[in-house]
């Protein structure tokens, strides 16, 4: 049984991978000591484990976002409550408390925006896209109210060790990030939520009439949202020692949703995968490095970046795959071949 | 097999040409042949029904012929010459014009509008309202509406906007007519106004395809009959020269049996459920109920007449303004659906598509749904016993399916409307209400699910089910209950139950009845 399901799970991913291999073979050819790894000073240093480590927080947010796209939502306020979230931890070292008080802190306050997001979804059924808005712009708001108006730095070794420590050897993000997404992406396949999250996003109407009590659910996808948000805010702000209100988590929220829709999750909810989205974050974080390793000129960087993702995007469109589909089904009609002999075999097990 | 394939009647007064001949049409899905060598020829004039079970091959093959799948082999004749179309636009601009069951017109839109979408008469370059909107009078003043085209469609009953997209097929077409159950969500008087512009198209020499369930439609207004089993055509028919009888045993490959009902058992059993004075204001006057064990209530009533709503406030689907519900002689709050499952109750909705199955989700999914949802979503059903208890409803209610894995939206409307079954038999419910079961499904799942209902009583369980169907509810109720104006106005038991008796309660005046 397990076997089938990673073997379901390997089909699933499959167009993720062979995008992942492309944009890892575009660095190498870019820059042929790109899988080079190295471990000095008790730490691994490469560029495939800056792939990794840079792109914690789009894999963070892309998890929750995952979610909450499969219940037909968007979470526009991710990249709003990491600035919320990393003012808040810097903002608690920084009045003497320990890194431990300020990460509960932090995620507190993502547990709290993500709360505010899904009773507005949920309770008062506002559309996702708008009620979302709200805290995405007031959010950076609120975290220059904690910074009030300055760039918060700390020097708190603890805090400083989520974003730019290491544990056996591998950066702490890249921990976190994998752990968190194995958890999640383990914990919605082995209970019924992902079923239950996935009929959401299908039917709402049906799914309640079947007994799904999608209002709970549905706070509760938001709320995870938050929480990984804020923990993306904590790291980023770890990372630079400092809560910069206005920048931490800058337009994140839309390389999240990207990571999602490479991922291969339709936007209008339904079936998902966490793990293809993560391979989606990291296609996106492959594609920033090689636009960095080869050299070019900063002004291209966004163009460059659009351009491929476009391409990844027509790759993945229903018209490609389509045709993709037709070449590899060419030939003569298999159908009625396979089809007539069915019964004839039937009976004669049944004689036997 | 009785019948003879070959022969293929023609309607009298059919000495010119075929306005269009399709044959030898196949179409292959993966895993499935949808249709297979099928031939059809449509005289002009003529009003021909295509006739099947669902998954028979009826839409795929209205599918081929409006070009919006592309067949695997055949020939298709215009006007004897040969057509390819590759998208509806394209058919339509050959002639052949199709109206879907639901409308697909742009309801807020103006009906002059929706008439000349896409082709509107221009002036200078710009549209010209005015004589939009009194060209559209002149067209639809032919089609016996006297309606306001400058309002917005919606303004209109479904009939009408129905009549609308015949306007606009036949204005932009004018050949052929295609109608594929226009008159499932048609009441009896608007049937009569549709088949009224059916019989004037036919006279103006068009060819019209007529997809239906209803077989006392087929022969009102139908002159002959192409019947479809599994993608195969089974036999053409003229229908002056065979009997309703005659068709079934085509479409189904067998004989209807005649179900005898047995009223016994009826309130012999104990008590399930007491209702008193449930209602909502604007929705459903307040209402009670007893419920016995292995009882069957049926729900009559014209359309609006309240059915619906008494099944969705027993459910909980709509919260009651008040009233009590007793349970083996407990009261019981039932605010929401979730409440109402775990007392034991389950409810089939009217709407299958929008309030039943989960589109996207596979069969196996939609069958264990609600047995999950009330287990709660920290205890999954183990993945071999989901099988088992997929595998087992598949197999006794005979749901026709490639796979467990595929997509509900892929089954045709019967087998959803089992699988929606299965999904609450599934949580072996005390008390199942069935609003609509036979709804837009074929005959041969229609009596399987009469069938079932049958068996459920019999093995105790209680039921509500809400019908239109006079013949269907005297089959299995055990007690009528008949709704007017959104309030119960009769109950009807043992012999009284009789289709008569509820034609009469459901149309007398209450007044009048108690003189």
């Amino acid at each position: 049984m397990m076997a089938g399901a990673v073997q379901g799970l390997l089909k699933r991913i499959m167009p993720q991978l062979v995008i992942l291999a492309a944009a890892l073979l575009l660095n190498f050819i870019v820059f042929p000591d790109f899988f080079h790894v190295d471990f000095r000073n008790g730490r691994l240093f490469g560029n495939i484990i800056d792939v990794l480590n840079r792109g914690a927080p789009t894999a963070l947010l892309c998890i929750g976002m995952t979610l909450v796209i499969a219940t037909r939502g968007i979470d526009l306020s991710v990249g709003a409550v990491m600035a919320i979230a990393g003012a808040t931890a810097a903002s608690l070292v920084v009045d003497g408390h320990g890194w431990f008080t300020a990460l509960i802190g932090a995620l507190a306050t993502g547990a709290i925006c993500g709360f505010w997001n899904g009773i507005l979804v949920a309770v008062l059924r506002i559309q996702p896209i708008v009620a979302t808005l709200v805290l995405m712009v007031a959010g950076r708001g609120v975290a220059q109210l904690i910074t009030e108006g300055t760039i918060l730095t700390f020097l708190n070794p603890g805090l400083i060790r989520l974003g730019a420590g290491t544990i056996l050897g591998i950066p702490t993000a890249i921990v976190i990030w994998i752990c968190l997404g194995a958890f999640v992406a383990f914990a919605v396949r082995r209970t019924a939520l992902g079923m239950l999250i996935e009929s959401i996003g299908i039917n709402e109407a049906s799914s309640r009439l079947a007994g799904i009590n999608s209002r709970v659910l549905l706070v509760c996808v938001y709320l995870v949202s938050g929480l990984c948000a804020a923990l993306a805010g904590v790291i980023v702000a770890a990372d630079i020692k400092g809560a910069d209100a206005n920048n931490a988590g800058l337009w994140l929220e839309l390389d999240a949703i990207l990571a999602v829709v490479i991922g291969g999750n339709s936007l209008l909810g339904g079936r998902f995968s966490i793990v293809a989205s993560l391979i989606g974050a990291l296609i996106i974080q492959s594609v920033n490095s090689v636009i960095l390793l080869s050299g070019m000129p900063p002004e291209f960087n966004l163009v460059i970046k659009a351009i491929l993702i476009l391409g990844i995007l027509v790759i993945q469109s229903p018209k490609v795959s389509y045709i993709w589909y037709m070449l590899r089904a060419s030939g003569p009609q298999p159908q009625p071949d396979r089809k007539t002999p069915r019964p004839h075999r039937a009976t004669e097990e049944k004689t036997q | 097999m009785t019948d003879d394939t070959a022969q293929i009647a023609t309607p009298p007064g059919a000495q010119d040409a075929p306005m269009l001949r399709a044959i030898g049409i196949s179409k292959f899905f993966p895993g499935t042949i949808a249709l297979d060598d099928v031939a059809l020829t449509l005289h002009r004039g003529e009003v021909h029904a295509l006739l099947g079970e669902n998954g028979a091959g009826k839409s795929t093959l209205i599918k081929c012929l409006t070009g919006a799948y592309k067949r695997d082999a055949g020939v298709i004749e215009l006007e004897g010459v040969a057509i390819t179309p590759t998208s509806t636009a394209e058919s339509q601009h050959l002639g052949i014009g199709t109206v879907y069951q639901e409308v697909n017109l742009l309801p807020n839109l103006t009906v002059a509008e929706n008439l000349y979408l896409g082709r509107q008469p221009m002036r200078g370059g710009l549209v010209s309202r005015r004589r939009m909107v009194a060209e559209a009078r002149a067209v639809l003043a032919d089609y016996g509406l006297d309606v306001d085209p400058g309002e917005p469609l919606t303004r209109y009953s479904v009939a009408v906007q129905q009549v609308v997209a015949i306007a606009r097929a036949v204005e932009m077409s004018g050949k052929v007519l295609i109608l594929d159950e226009p008159t499932a969500s048609l009441d009896r008087d608007e049937v009569q106004l549709l088949f009224s512009v059916i019989r004037k198209l036919k006279a103006r020499g068009l060819a019209i395809v007529f997809v239906t369930h209803f077989l006392d439609q087929v022969f009102e207004i139908s002159d002959r009959a192409t019947v479809l089993r599994n993608g195969r055509v089974v036999g053409t028919r003229l229908l002056n020269t065979v009997s309703q009888h005659d068709i079934v045993t085509l479409m189904l490959g067998r004989q209807l049996e005649a179900k005898v009902h047995d009223r016994q058992g009826g309130t012999a059993g104990e008590m399930l459920l007491e209702v008193a004075d449930l209602g909502k204001r604007g929705m459903l006057e307040p209402f009670s109920l007893a419920l016995h064990k292995g009882e069957v209530i049926g729900l009559a009533g014209l359309l609006g007449s309240g059915r619906t709503e008494m099944a969705n406030l027993l459910f909980g689907a709509v919260p009651a303004d008040g009233g009590t519900l007793r349970m083996h002689g407990k009261e019981i709050r039932v605010a929401n659906p979730r409440d109402a499952v775990r007392h034991g109750f389950a409810l089939c909705p009217e709407d299958r598509k929008t309030e039943g199955i989960v589109g996207d989700l596979s069969v196996r999914d939609n069958i264990v749904l609600a047995l999950q949802a009330r287990q709660g979503w920290m205890r999954p059903i183990p993945r071999a016993k989901v099988n088992e208890i997929a595998e087992h409803y598949v197999r006794t209610l005979d749901i026709r399916l490639a796979s467990l894995d595929m997509p509900i939206r892929l089954l045709s409307g019967g087998n959803q409307q089992k699988a929606l079954l299965a999904r609450w038999l599934a949580t072996s419910p005390d008390f199942l209400i069935l609003d609509e079961p036979t709804r837009g499904i074929d005959v041969g799942a229609h009596a399987e699910i009469i069938a079932l209902i049958e068996t459920l009583r019999e093995r105790g369980m209680s039921l509500l089910v809400a019908s239109s169907e006079m013949e269907e509810l005297v089959a299995y109720s055990t007690r009528v209950i008949v709704l007017r104006d959104r309030r119960q106005v009769a109950e009807l038991t043992g012999a009284q139950i009789t289709a008569d008796n509820i034609v009469h309660a459901i149309a007398d005046d209450p007044a009048r009845g108690a003189a």
